[in-house]
Order: C-alpha cells, then sequence, then structure tokens
C-alpha cells in the first residue's frame, strides 16, 4: 500500500516549521472553528450514543422507548450480563494474544529483512527484494481460499498459530524499515565494528535504538491491523472458543437480538482497548499515517 | 520514545546516498541470513498460496476433501458466464463509485477546517480519526442500533425533522435501494480518518509564505483553495483515490455483518460471493477462478497506483 513511503514517517522538525502564525479571531475565523467542533461532535454522536444506550437497564434501551442522550435510569446491568456470559473476555484474550504473536513477529522478521537488504549484498538479493515489491500489489483476500487449504494442511486451523502466522507477512513493513536504516549514516556501525561487534551486535546495539519511532510506529500499526483483522479469524476460528474480538462480536453477539444495552456494552467494550491505545500512541499513528502520503 | 526522533529523521536529507565504505557492501552470505525467516515466511504464505490458487482454479477441489480432478478451463468458463458473480462485481463498482467521492471530498472540507483551526486540533484529529480504529463489528453494532427502523435513532430525528413520517420508517438494511448507501455512510463514518490524516499531513506541509503572497495580492480565499491549495494537494488526491479504489475493491467485512448481501443479493460483492462459493458451497476450485477475477482487477489499480508513485519519487 505504501510504495510511497521513502522517508521515517516521524518528521517533527518539519512540522515545527509551520508554526502557527499569530491571527487575530476574525469571522472567519470564528465560523472555521464552530463549523469544525460540530463536524466533531456529530462525527462523535454514534459512539456517545452506544455509550449511552449500554447505560441504560434493557427496558429503557429497548425500541419504542423516546430517545434520552442522558439514562434516566442509569444501570450497568448490560456491562455485568456481558461479563457473566464470559465470552467477551476470551475473545480479548484471543484479540491480545494473536495481535501480539503477529506484531513481535513481524517486527522481529520485518527488522531482520530491512537490515539485509539495506546493508549487505548477496547472491539472489535482486531476486528476492524483486519478489517482495512485487508482493505490495497481491491482495490477501483474494488469497483466502487458498491460504486456508494450506492452513488447512499445516493442521493450524482453529489455533492462535492458524490465525496469526498468515498476517505475519507484511511487504510493506520491510519498505518502510529497509528506507529508514538507509538514511541511517554508516558511521555509527563502523565505531560499533572496530569494538569487534558482530553484524547481529551492530543490529540490535546501533541501528535498533536509533529506530525507536519507526518502529514504534509499525507496531502499533501491525497490532491494530492484527486486531482489526475479520475475514481471516472468521475463516479459521470458527469454535466461539478461539474467535477473536471482532469475530465474536459480529457472529455470536449479532444474535443477542434485542438487548440493545448489552449489546452497546459489547461494542463499547469491543471499542476501548484500541480507543485507549490509540489515545496514549496519537503522535505516532498520526505521524505513520502522515507518512503515508508524503513524499 | 519521541525524544530519539530528531537523529534519523534529519538524516535522509543529508545523505540520501550514504557512502558506501569498503568492506560493507562486499558480496557475501551474510545478508542472506538477515533476509532468510522473512522470506520463509512470504514464500510459504503469499508466493505458494498465489501460485496455489491459480492451479486450483483449473481443478474441481472440493472442501469436503475428495480427490480432486483437472478440469481445465471449466471454472474459468463457468465464472464469465456466471450472473451472480458478475452482479457482486457489480454491486463492488456501486459500492466503490458511491464511497469514494465523500470519502475524497469530505476529508479534504475537514483538513482544511481543522488546519485552520489549530487550536482545536488534538480534539477535532481525535474526533475524526477515532471510528478508524475501532473494529469493524462494533462498527456494524452501532449502525444497525441507529438504522433500526422502529425507534432507532435515524429515523428519530428524520421524523423530528419532518423528513420522514412516522407512519412510513424507512427500512435502511432491508430496503434494496437503501441497503447500499446505508453501508455506504457507515463506512464513510468509519474510515474517513484515515483520508483526513493524509490530506491534513499534506497541508501542513505547505509553506505559509505561498499564501502571504497570495494575499498580498488580493487573491480571495476560494481563489487561493481553487488556484493554490487543491493543485498542491493534487498528489495526495491521487493517492487517496487509488488507496480508496484498492480498498473498496475489497469490501466484504461491513456488508457481511450489516446486511448480510441482502435484501435479495443487492448488496452482495465479491469477496462475499467468492466466500460463499468456497465456504458454503464448498467450491474451492470454483471460488479460486473467481478469486483470480477479482485479484486481477486489484492487481491492475494496484500497478497503476505503483507506477503514479514510484515515478514521482525521484
Amino acid at each position: 500500500m505504501t510504495a510511497v513511503l521513502d522517508k521515517p514517517a516521524t518528521a517533527p522538525s518539519e512540522r515545527r516549521v509551520v508554526k502557527r502564525r499569530f491571527r487575530r479571531p476574525t469571522v472567519g475565523a470564528v465560523i472555521v472553528y464552530v463549523a469544525a467542533a460540530a463536524l466533531a461532535v456529530l462525527w462523535l454522536l454514534p459512539l456517545l450514543w452506544a455509550l449511552s444506550t449500554s447505560l441504560k437497564t434493557e427496558t429503557e434501551a429497548s425500541l419504542g422507548q423516546d430517545i434520552h442522550w442522558i439514562p434516566q435510569d442509569w444501570s450497568l446491568d448490560g456491562y455485568r450480563t456481558l461479563f457473566e456470559r464470559g465470552d467477551h473476555l476470551t475473545w480479548m484474550i484471543n484479540s491480545t494474544i494473536v495481535s501480539t504473536i503477529v506484531t513481535v513477529l513481524t517486527l522481529l522478521l520485518c527488522v531482520l529483512a530491512a537490515y539485509g537488504f539495506s546493508r549487505f549484498d548477496f547472491p539472489g538479493k535482486n531476486v528476492i527484494f524483486g519478489a517482495i515489491v512485487a508482493g505490495l500489489m497481491v491482495p490477501g483476500q483474494a488469497l483466502i481460499i487458498p491460504l486456508f487449504d494450506l492452513v488447512n494442511d499445516l493442521q493450524l486451523a482453529g489455533t492462535y498459530w492458524g490465525l496469526a502466522l498468515p498476517q505475519v507477512v507484511a511487504p510493506v513493513m520491510v519498505f518502510i524499515l529497509k528506507r529508514f536504516f538507509d538514511a541511517i549514516p554508516r558511521d555509527y556501525e563502523e565505531a560499533a565494528k572496530l569494538d569487534g561487534a558482530g553484524h547481529l551486535r551492530v543490529l540490535v546495539s546501533v541501528i535498533v535504538p536509533l529506530s525507536g519511532p519507526i518502529m514504534a510506529a509499525v507496531a502499533i500499526f501491525t497490532f491494530i491491523g492484527s486486531w482489526n483483522n475479520f475475514l481471516w479469524p472468521l475463516l479459521v476460528a470458527t469454535d466461539p472458543s478461539m474467535m477473536t474480538l471482532p469475530v465474536g462480536l459480529g457472529v455470536v453477539s449479532g444474535g443477542y437480538g434485542l438487548f440493545y444495552a448489552q449489546n452497546m456494552a459489547a461494542a463499547i467494550l469491543g471499542a476501548l482497548p484500541l480507543l485507549v491505545v490509540f489515545l496514549i500512541f496519537q503522535k505516532q499513528i498520526v505521524n505513520g499515517v502522515a507518512g503515508v502520503g508524503l513524499k | 520514545m519521541t525524544v530519539k526522533t530528531e537523529a534519523p529523521a534529519e538524516a535522509p536529507a543529508a545523505m540520501t546516498r550514504p557512502p558506501n565504505p569498503a568492506g560493507a557492501k562486499k558480496k557475501s552470505w551474510t545478508g542472506l541470513w538477515f533476509v532468510l525467516p522473512f522470506a520463509a515466511f512470504y514464500a510459504l504464505f503469499l508466493v505458494w498460496p498465489t501460485f496455489l490458487g491459480l492451479y486450483y482454479s483449473f481443478t474441481d477441489k472440493s472442501l469436503t476433501g475428495r480427490p480432486a480432478s483437472w478440469i481445465g478451463l471449466d471454472n474459468w468458463t463457468e465464472a464469465f458466464g456466471d450472473e451472480r458473480a458478475w452482479s457482486a462485481l457489480w454491486n463492488t463498482a456501486e459500492f466503490t463509485l458511491y464511497s469514494t467521492p465523500p470519502l475524497v471530498v469530505l476529508a479534504i472540507v475537514l483538513a482544511l477546517l481543522v488546519n485552520r483551526a489549530r487550536k482545536l486540533g488534538w480534539f477535532l484529529r481525535m474526533a475524526f480519526f477515532a471510528p478508524f480504529v475501532v473494529p469493524v463489528s462494533v462498527v456494524t453494532m452501532i449502525w444497525i442500533w441507529i438504522y433500526q427502523p422502529d425507534g432507532g435513532l435515524l429515523n428519530h430525528y428524520l421524523q423530528l425533522l419532518g423528513i420522514q413520517d412516522a407512519a412510513t420508517p424507512t427500512i435502511w438494511l432491508q430496503g434494496e435501494t437503501t441497503a447500499m448507501w446505508s453501508v455506504v455512510i457507515t463506512t464513510v463514518w468509519w474510515t474517513l480518518g484515515f483520508n483526513f490524516l493524509l490530506y491534513l499531513a499534506a497541508l501542513q506541509t505547505i509553506d505559509p509564505s505561498v499564501y502571504e503572497a497570495a494575499s498580498i495580492d488580493g487573491a480571495s480565499w476560494w481563489r487561493q483553495l481553487a488556484h493554490l491549495t487543491l493543485p498542491l494537494l493534487k498528489r495526495t488526491t491521487g493517492l487517496v483515490i487509488v488507496l480508496q479504489l484498492i480498498a473498496s475493491l475489497r469490501i466484504f467485512d461491513q456488508m457481511y455483518l450489516m446486511t448480510a448481501g441482502g435484501p435479495n443479493r443487492a448488496t452482495e460483492v465479491a469477496i462475499h460471493y467468492i466466500y460463499i462459493a468456497g465456504f458454503e458451497g464448498y467450491r474451492i476450485g470454483y471460488a479460486s477462478a473467481l478469486s483470480y477475477v477479482l485479484f486481477v482487477l486489484i492487481l491492475i489499480v494496484s500497478i497503476v497506483q505503483f507506477r503514479l508513485f514510484s515515478r514521482k519519487e525521484d
């Protein structure tokens, strides 16, 4: 997706150049602020409505009742029923395990590969690199049928590994990291090598510490992508006890039927983990997306 | 984590082509060891399935596990004559056609607003981007609830505003014409934040002095937008449109969860039909042929993207 990214996503120095200039509040500015704030509130309404519904009793939440944004009859029953059912917690744990495996493996494999491509010349390099470039254009969704068959043959269907491993292949991340590594001056490594450090040691003690922000971006995006992946886990995890959160919520919770308070409690709890991740890593995420577009 | 940003971020400008000290790049097998683990995964989970799928498309392989046999082009001729497949492709195209314009135009509008409302920057960015990190099933759960014909939030307000008669509420997700639009609206709400951030980032790299010069020349805000800002955003718009095309061709999740392809298959999209053929009809061979049709379509768009943007890099 990002054949475009050729520079590290994080360029705060660049951003600071475009510092806000002092502007006297004009009518235009007031309109801009009001319009922007109104749209932002509008954008948040669906989430707020879900939150509001989740804090009502089932009776108040049911259809045909008057619409109240502030619950008339506050209640945590929706959440309590959810925890009594227990499956939500199972899915959350499954999602955490799968996304963690995917993120750790992606980071590990891509950092190694990016370093190899960035710093070495070896037989077959161009062929392998070319194959990975081509892979940028292969849509994963169009491969589900043979991939499913493969995972079945490997006897990984319905396991954490079956859920995680096919998601690890991320050519894009290799490119992003390689571009970043390419830009790191060799002098640092030469110094380490003079001290007798091997290649792996140079990677771990010189390159990796210099690549904190870009590795954080890769990790966060991989984690979010894997956490929100729907199609693959839908195919592989057919047993409710192995489902990830999006699949469990979509397939099983859809069957909660008319219990809207419980339904929205599930939605809010389903949204919460990544919203928290987003709030914590807002800067890295915003810069990471920005990096896709900047040349 | 962020303290260290400065050092490497500045480096690329100074050293686009780093010097090549003797010994650092001589041909040896060492580099291969670093690349090998990734390459092995890549070969197993991407390259191999790509060819396996092509092979299956020429067989009558079934999910039931009975032995498969070579049937030549039968799957392919069937696919090209399959009305349900064409209709699924058409629905995919329709979704793309409806969703792309708002996802581009609204993203520009929001980015322009946020770029000028700097003091609310953090809150605005959060508000518009937050839905993007929410899992698809949460998104669809919330919107199914909003779209409820009787007593749902949307119809409630439409009736309050007098746009809709309470006696004939719109059945959003079950109506043949409204179902597609309902999913489009949900998708715009869900994914707009990504495009918005792309535009915002592009806007923030525009040198303010460009505008100062234009202001001195007396150019109005509209003229500045039409003759300065939008042309400067051309590259970003190209990127957004291509990424959007690729994403829309792969549409499945929202449709599956919100309408299950209905009503009357009005929202059955390409991936959904592949899923049905493979996992409900057990026809792996046929589903593989269908996959390859979609594969080629996405590939064409991707190649356009690749050419469009790798050229501009130089």
